[in-house]
């Protein structure tokens, strides 16, 4: 049994009436990556948010890395990073720039070096000294798995890693991840709608629907157990059905 | 504990480093930093002049307006400086990737006191310098209560600065109007270019409650009757360290309001 890096224990996210994440609870192991799964509003920005300590629960608790997240996150941020297409970063300042002032937030020793390597493996190295304003949609994607992985993160969070590449770029970046994971034993949780890749690179899947897991398991599993053929067969089927509150978790 | 420190003052500089990346790549910005300081100082400096030859009053005076303009502008460069770095932040959407590193809510407090304290002494140091050289006006001849002035000033424009900064976080960029004009809600009852006794009677127990007010009565007794009086330099620092307090407190409390409500969570679906 691997180390438990993420421990979610009857979380719930209200917004008023509105129960956003409701009573979720699982665990991660290391060098695990999972998928979460839904449609619009299903939950998982709302979950991500909270693992990430940039949104209060409304109850139970999260636990990364043994640390309660609402009171310690600053005890286990430095080994975690994520990245997101809908987060910019600062649009004047040069890539470059970026990484540097982020290297330095994570406290690097060598900042340039890793600047450096980070542009080569995403081949970042001909816009390096360009605004990130000034970048097409899918090396602005680039640029934030780069800063995600400025200070080689133990746990890393993905939202949609590979929106707006191109397929070839794609498919260099989720081997990138797949090596990544492999070699540094690290941890991924991944929030995408392209199942292809959800496929390829999770071990796990939670499905959520309504702010509810209402699915859980390897993607061979679901696929198996449902009687369908693809994953995205799956998902929609899921997500197209009446909605089950309160069922309970497999 | 040393090493916390040197973890923490790393953070600050790289995120002082991010605003001077900023401005240094941007001309508009650079001339900012010293045009509306150089603009006001050269109109209060004309003003002066003129009255010099029509005020007997103004004319024992002189210097008290352009010293006046130039702590004026420690105060508002200290307010908007800060102002401005933290609308960087929310007009690159750029506060959920600074909160998901190691870098602290206090950190980024000192982080942006020193980028507005950097931005005040290259702003007002200019014109101060340019007002030597064009009215023969110098506002070192206040000498040593000057540093204790420019602290209290500035302080007092980065307790204003915190708060519009959280309402901002708040209420969003449509408060990003208050931001600019708050100060100038400050500056009428602050005594800046007239002694509080001009203003209504009723005003006067609510202008004496700014830290400002001290501060400008401080610098017109030094530059009229050659005293320094350090019962108003008392009494401004105790009021600051009250503002300073309520606009730290504000912002945290502001914060913690925006992460229960998922301000800081932009990532969008």
């Amino acid at each position: 049994m691997s180390k438990t890096i993420i421990n979610v224990c009857r979380l719930t996210k209200k917004f008023g009436n509105v129960n956003a994440v409701n009573d979720i609870s699982f665990d991660v192991g290391q060098g695990a990556t999972v998928g979460l799964l839904g449609g619009n509003g299903a939950g998982k920005t709302t979950t991500l948010g909270m693992l990430l300590g940039l949104l209060l629960p409304s109850s139970g608790a999260i636990k990364i890395f043994g640390e309660d997240m609402v009171n310690n996150r600053h005890r286990v941020l430095p080994w975690m990073n994520f990245s997101s297409p809908y987060v910019d970063l600062p649009h004047r300042l040069t890539v470059r720039e970026n990484l540097t002032v982020y290297g330095h937030l994570y406290g690097l020793p060598k900042v340039q070096e890793r600047v450096k390597a980070l542009a080569h493996d995403f081949n970042l190295t001909s816009f390096l000294d360009r605004p990130a304003g000034k970048l097409s949609a899918g090396q602005k994607t680039r640029v934030a798995l780069a800063k995600a992985l400025i200070n080689e993160p133990r746990l890393l969070l993905l939202d949609e890693p590979t929106a707006s590449m191109d397929p070839d770029t794609a498919d260099i970046i989720r081997e990138y991840l797949e090596n990544y994971r492999r070699n540094r034993n690290a941890t991924i949780i991944l929030a995408s709608h392209n199942m292809a890749e959800v496929e390829r690179l999770c071990d796990n899947l939670l499905i959520l629907k309504s702010g509810e897991i209402i699915e859980r398991g390897a993607p061979k599993e679901l696929i198996n157990h449902s009687g369908k053929d693809t994953l995205e067969e799956v998902f929609l089927d899921i997500v197209r059905s009446p909605t089950t509150s309160n069922k309970p978790n497999r | 504990m040393r090493r916390m420190i040197s973890q923490s003052v790393i953070r600050i500089w790289a995120m002082a480093l991010r605003h001077y990346y900023l401005i240094r790549g941007s001309w508009p910005r650079i001339v900012e930093l010293i045009y509306w300081p150089t603009l006001q100082m050269a109109l209060w400096g004309f003003i002066t002049l003129f009255f010099q030859n029509h005020s007997s009053w103004v004319a024992q005076a002189t210097g008290i307006l352009i010293s006046a303009v130039l702590l004026w502008d420690v105060m508002f460069r200290g307010q908007i400086s800060l102002f401005l770095s933290f609308l960087e932040e929310i007009w690159s959407r750029n506060l959920g990737h600074l909160f998901v590193t190691p870098l602290r809510t206090g950190e980024l407090i000192l982080a942006l006191l020193f980028v507005s304290l950097i931005r005040t002494f290259i702003g007002v140091g200019g014109a101060a310098l340019l007002a030597i050289l064009f009215f023969d006006v110098s506002v070192f001849d206040l000498g040593l209560p000057l540093a204790s002035f420019f602290v209290n000033l500035i302080i007092m424009g980065w307790s204003l600065g915190l708060i519009v900064s959280a309402l901002v976080l708040r209420f969003g960029q449509g408060a990003e109007s208050l931001g600019w004009a708050a100060i100038f809600l400050v500056q009428p009852i602050s005594g800046v270019y007239y002694p509080i006794s001009v203003l209504p009677q009723w005003l006067q127990p609510l202008a004496t409650l700014m830290p400002s007010t001290h501060i400008f009565d401080g610098m017109r007794t030094i530059l009229i009757d050659g005293v320094f009086r350090i019962d108003l330099l008392i009494n401004a620092s105790a009021l600051n360290v009250l503002f300073v307090s309520i606009s730290i407190a504000i912002f945290y409390s502001i914060l913690k309001h925006a992460k229960i409500n998922g301000q800081l969570l932009q990532l969008g679906e």
